[in-house]
């Protein structure tokens, strides 16, 4: 099954040409109506009129995170603001986060893009899609919403949290796909044991997970506990949100649209193409984005491309499931965080010294951060009452930040692991 | 069925095209829209072999053209309906239909092209009743009419056409957009470069804009028509919501 057959089956040459089509108008595009690439092109004395060939990709500048924060909140837009038709912005936080927009054009491509991905999963107009990603800045919700309406699907767009109630609907309802990511499945997985309630008596019969990392051991779990089929896909705020990738049902990699996004996979040290099939950082160009077109991406995201042709009969070439990332981001429940985050944090606060450890684990499939602080003495050994005062104080002040809660525990100076004098920030104990 | 890339040509030292990209598929029909001196009727003439290119690959069915005549091109099946009808005054109708068939009685003989003009009859019943008036005489939608009749004499795979609308009262332009849907329904691909953009784009499946010689935007015409800058460049208007 497919959603765009003619465009999911191009041969390759007339994807190139496509490809090729696209990016010399993007180029214009943004060299001449976003400043900050009309800079960087001039920098690099790179005359983005003549660009000719795919293979000159390499020679474009990079656009990091970090150039998206320093242009925060519009400074990337390509087109003014009176045509923008929407506004997302990357996971919850303030001060650091990144705004994208979409014009009527990039909405209606992503619910295509969307309707693709959904359509390989094997969601038809048959289904009832239950939709547990967040709504909201965060384009988990609203991305997967469109293009499951697209195919006319029939969605129910519960957003995220309160399972028993997620799964009274699933029962009522008769919800036969499931939208949210791989961890929340498996709470609602355990949740349902709890509830003495069989899945195979649920209507349930397929899932689409992202917005995390996952592994084949995860899938594996799922697919059990819930008698689905399981599928992965991938997208990022930046570029899109979901729909830039996603399994087809041999479950064996995610086909990128690449008619919409031109990937590279680089070394992220030394910045040059890994060898073809190799493991390095994601870059993504946008091909058609009108209002927030993206220049070689770096995702931060470490994968492969798997060349080889699929059973499917897609000529998408496939990338495998992100397997880390080549930065400290960490995810939380879906919800990206920087260690730095929480440091910024903690130095803002009197008492305490500048240690400190994020300690990741996953109980019952639900992520749970500790931050554990260094405190000086005087308030470590101060009235009990007081130090739960101050603990409740930075906690929210790191919920706040982070947009996600955590816990917070209070150590003795000089007893938190150092390397080289520093302590190790951050310690993942969640297993894929 | 055609594949252009990187596309540079001009007038001696004048550049006029400046790295177009552009293809078309079989059965398709793409607009070319653009203001008047973006470089359309270069673009065409560059394809059709009439202006030099300096650079670039122009494909026709997988074979690379651009070196080629235009003659030549014109017999591997790609035709140009050129601006402004341009028929053949002091001929009648049909002798500019005839003269259009040329290539076709060469290669397939006489009753080849005796079944063409039927068929070109059948899709402009006009030309028919008028088959021995004087081409010259004929109003402008007629002679755009005739200017596409004799084209399509070749038997083409592509048709590219020149502004078929200028000059012509709307009600004629609507017309002649109605025969080149038809045109597509009968298995032809168009490349139709166009100013009036929103009549274009309302029959074409793709789009490309070409501004001051490159192209600026490409994509589904939909796309196109919803694009605020295309609506405010070519549109001529501002869509209230």
């Amino acid at each position: 099954m497919y959603w765009e057959a003619e465009k999911e089956r191009m041969a390759r040459e007339a994807l190139e040409q496509l490809q090729l089509e696209r990016l010399q108008s993007t180029l214009y595009r943004v060299g001449t109506h976003v400043p900050f690439y009309r800079r960087k092109f001039e920098e690099l004395q790179l005359d983005y009129d003549n660009f000719r060939d795919l293979r000159d990709l390499r020679k474009l500048p990079f656009t990091t995170k970090q150039d998206l924060r320093d242009n925060y909140p519009y400074g990337l837009f390509a087109v003014p603001l009176r045509d923008v038709v929407r506004v997302h912005s990357s996971s919850g936080t303030t001060g650091v986060a990144t705004v994208v927009g979409y014009t009527r054009n990039d909405i209606k491509n992503w619910s295509n893009l969307v309707a693709r991905v959904l359509t390989a999963a094997g969601v038809t107009a048959d289904d009832v899609i239950q939709i547990a990603f967040g709504y909201g800045l965060f384009t988990g919700g609203f991305g997967l919403h469109y293009g499951a309406e697209r195919i006319g699907a029939s969605v129910i767009p519960i957003s995220s949290g309160n399972t028993k109630r997620q799964i009274q609907i699933m029962q009522d309802f008769k919800t036969t796909a499931l939208v949210c990511t791989p961890s929340y499945a498996l709470i609602i997985a355990d949740t349902l044991m709890e509830m003495g309630i069989n899945p195979s008596g649920l209507s349930l019969r397929v899932g689409l997970f992202g917005a995390e990392p996952w592994s084949e051991a995860m899938r594996r779990e799922i697919n059990e506990k819930l008698s689905i089929v399981a599928t992965d896909n991938y997208g990022l705020s930046e570029v899109m949100g979901p729909g830039v990738a996603g399994e087809c049902r041999e479950c064996n990699g995610l086909h990128i649209n690449e008619d919409h996004f031109l990937v590279e996979v680089i070394d992220p040290v030394t910045l040059e193409p890994v060898e073809p099939g190799e493991t390095g950082e994601l870059v993504i160009t946008t091909l058609t984005k009108e209002a927030f077109p993206m220049i070689r991406y770096r995702t931060r995201d470490l994968t492969r491309l798997l060349p080889e042709p699929c059973p499917c009969g897609r000529t998408l070439t496939r990338m495998e499931r992100i397997t880390g990332r080549s930065d400290d981001m960490l995810i939380i429940k879906g919800v990206n965080v920087f260690p730095l985050q929480i440091e910024k944090v903690l130095f803002e606060i009197d008492g305490i010294e500048p240690h400190y450890q994020i300690v990741v684990d996953r109980e019952n499939h639900s992520d749970k951060v500790t931050v554990l602080v260094e405190v000086q003495e005087a308030i470590f050994f101060d009235v009990m009452k007081k130090q739960r005062q101050f603990i409740e104080h930075i906690k929210t002040r790191l919920a706040s930040e982070l947009g996600i809660s955590v816990d917070v525990k209070l150590v003795e100076e000089k007893t938190l692991e150092r390397t080289e004098g520093k302590s190790k920030r951050v310690v993942d104990n969640r297993k894929l | 069925m055609l594949k252009v890339r990187n596309l540079n040509s001009g007038y001696g030292k004048l550049r006029v095209l400046k790295n177009i990209s552009l293809h078309v598929d079989g059965g398709e029909i793409v607009a070319m829209i653009g203001a008047n001196g973006a470089g359309k009727t270069t673009l065409l003439h560059t394809i059709i072999g009439l202006v030099r290119s300096t650079e670039g690959v122009i494909e026709f069915n997988g074979r690379n053209c651009r070196r080629m005549a235009a003659q030549d091109i014109v017999a591997s099946g790609c035709v140009l309906v050129p601006e402004g009808r341009q028929v053949f005054a002091p001929l009648s109708v049909e002798e500019n239909l005839i003269l259009g068939g040329y290539v076709l009685q060469k290669k397939e003989g006489r009753p080849a092209m005796a079944r063409e003009l039927d068929r070109q009859y059948d899709l402009f019943p006009v030309l028919r009743e008028r088959r021995s008036q004087l081409a010259g005489t004929l109003s402008g939608g007629e002679q755009q009419m005739l200017a596409m009749a004799r084209a399509l004499m070749s038997r083409p795979r592509l048709v590219m056409m020149d502004e078929p609308s200028t000059g012509l009262a709307p009600l004629i332009v609507r017309n002649i957009f109605q025969v080149i849907v038809r045109l597509r329904e009968e298995g032809n691909t168009v490349l139709l470069i166009e100013q009036n953009a929103k009549a274009a784009l309302a029959i074409a499946d793709r789009g490309y804009v070409l501004e001051t010689g490159k192209i600026i935007l490409q994509g589904p015409a939909e796309d196109l028509l919803a694009n605020r800058d295309v609506q405010r460049a070519y549109l001529g208007r501002e869509k209230i919501e």
